[in-house]
């Protein structure tokens, strides 16, 4: 048994919301989780395309870093040895995606930055939040306090997610994508941010358990807003092209190989004014020059079949051996087919290049199909 | 006849052709379905091995032969529209019929009885 067993499972603050609202619950990264609502999967991913749904994702990882010299720079200048995009740059109340990278130019987790004015929030993923606890400890904890941020973080994703907001927080209203801010909801404090996992406009809201439960009810009380399980998350943030640690990226794929250079700004590239000094920066460094050997790649299957992660992937229909391989795949109700994330070499990893990819013994036909799947509906401006 | 597996499937009897789905337990337990991959007309079954494929938006799950025999039809409806069996598993969304080639082999099924209070 691992550490997921019944008895040691931990439960979010929304615990008994879940239960009310009917969920199947599943053990996810140590905790009880909802997968599924009676709407079920498809009805909730479509849900949250058209309207606004509810995700309780309290069970990922919240982490304050603070200098121990009070200086917000200091703070920013000690990050940027642990994840190589521009945290001294960050004005106040923005945030950005980036990644904890390891010696070897591998992601230890992905994870999302934001600058709160005196302090910087890291937002991780649940499965790591201990080793990244750790890794942070150890890397910086000499300059810096890591704190874990015991609050619970409720997403709502989808078009009507501000309209839906603003009725009880009207200066959401305000804000633009990868915003953050301070909250305060029913006397208790917490952040805010225009961001998510599912492609659509949206927010996460960290709040204390009592304020959080308190808006969940709230906003579910609005008939736009339905609860939206982990089953459904998948499928959107697929859908979206967003990285899955521990599928689509992981302790040895890099970020360039992971097409996630775009987060590797210039000023952090060799010539830039505070190039490297992140773990891995060597390999990184170059294959950001030279270009990668693979790349993560979409994959639309041509048929119904869906193909699903650890699929082998072919150059030809009789090819004798593998190219690459599936690293998430599934269903996209929105496209209403077979999508899937994999890696390739990087002369395969150009859009409508055909492979194949082996479902139970046979090749499959499928395209490399640019990502995301499907335009984001991000409000930018 | 109707008869049930430990795998969730269910049987009914005619003759010496058996139509075989899903249960609606089953069902219920996989989700939302959207692809259905059915064995061939003609294919040669054997008890215990994978005669179909269902899947759901997140995982495919085999729908094992519950007897030894030959598809004698299939259900294209279930193929053109996976959301039937999920919806009407033990109707409209039977998955094919199979001619028992050893009909002793539905002694060790459940009625629909023990399914259900083997399903609690």
């Amino acid at each position: 048994m691992t550490a997921d067993t019944a008895a040691s499972l931990l439960q979010t603050p929304l615990h008994a919301l879940h239960q009310e609202a009917g969920a199947r619950m599943v053990p996810f990264a140590g905790y009880r989780m909802p997968l599924q609502y009676p709407l079920g999967l498809l009805k909730e991913h479509l849900h949250t395309r058209r309207a606004v749904g509810l995700f309780d994702v309290s069970h990922m990882g919240q982490i304050a870093v603070r200098a121990r010299s009070g200086d917000l720079a200091d703070t920013a200048r000690a990050l940027e040895t642990v994840v190589p995009i521009d945290v001294v740059g960050l004005p106040p109340g923005r945030q950005r995606y980036g990644f904890l990278t390891t010696q070897g130019g591998g992601i230890l987790d992905d994870l999302m930055l934001a600058n709160l004015g005196d302090h910087y929030l890291l937002v991780v993923n649940a499965a790591n939040k201990a080793a990244d606890l750790a890794h942070l400890l150890d890397a910086i904890g000499t300059e810096c306090t890591v704190e874990p941020v015991d609050r619970a973080l409720i997403a709502l994703q989808g078009p009507g997610a501000e309209a839906a907001l603003a009725r009880h927080l009207p200066a959401v209203a305000e804000m633009r994508f990868m915003d953050a801010r301070a909250v305060s909801f029913q006397g208790e404090d917490g952040v805010i941010v225009r961001a998510g996992y599912t492609g659509e406009d949206g927010f996460e809201i960290a709040l204390p358990p009592g304020s959080a439960v308190a808006l969940a009810r709230a906003l579910l009380a609005d008939p736009d807003v339905k609860p939206v399980g982990l089953g459904a998350r998948d499928s959107l943030r697929l859908e979206a092209g967003l990285c899955l640690h521990g599928a689509d990226i992981d302790h040895e794929t890099s970020p360039v190989e992971a097409g996630l250079s775009w987060a590797i700004p210039k000023v952090r590239r060799r010539s830039g004014a505070r190039a490297g000094g992140f773990p891995g920066a060597e390999r990184i460094l170059t294959e950001l020059d030279d270009g990668p050997a693979r790349l993560r790649v979409g994959l639309r299957p041509e048929g119904r079949t869906p193909v699903r992660a650890g699929a082998a992937l072919y150059a030809a229909a009789d090819a004798s051996e593998p190219v690459g391989r599936v690293t998430s795949g599934g269903f996209g109700p929105s496209l209403d087919g077979p999508i899937a994330m994999g890696v390739l070499p990087s002369t395969l990893a150009v859009p409508g290049t055909p492979v194949f990819a082996e479902v139970r013994g046979q090749r499959l036909p499928c395209a490399v199909a640019p990502l995301p799947f499907r335009p984001a509906g991000f409000k930018r401006s | 006849m109707l008869k049930y597996t430990d795998e969730h499937e269910w049987l009914r009897l005619e003759g010496d052709v058996a139509t075989v789905g899903i249960t609606d337990h089953a069902a219920e337990q996989l989700g939302d379905l959207v692809f259905v991959e059915l064995p061939k007309v003609g294919a040669t079954l054997t008890r215990g091995a994978a005669a179909a494929v269902v899947e759901s938006v997140k995982a495919a799950s085999d729908v094992y032969a519950p007897v030894d025999g030959e598809v004698t039809a299939i259900n294209e409806a279930a193929v053109s529209n996976p959301e039937s069996v999920g919806t009407d598993p033990q109707g409209a969304g039977w998955l094919y019929r199979v001619r028992l080639s050893d009909p002793s082999q539905l002694d060790g099924l459940m009625d629909e009885a023990a399914y259900r209070a083997f399903v609690g």
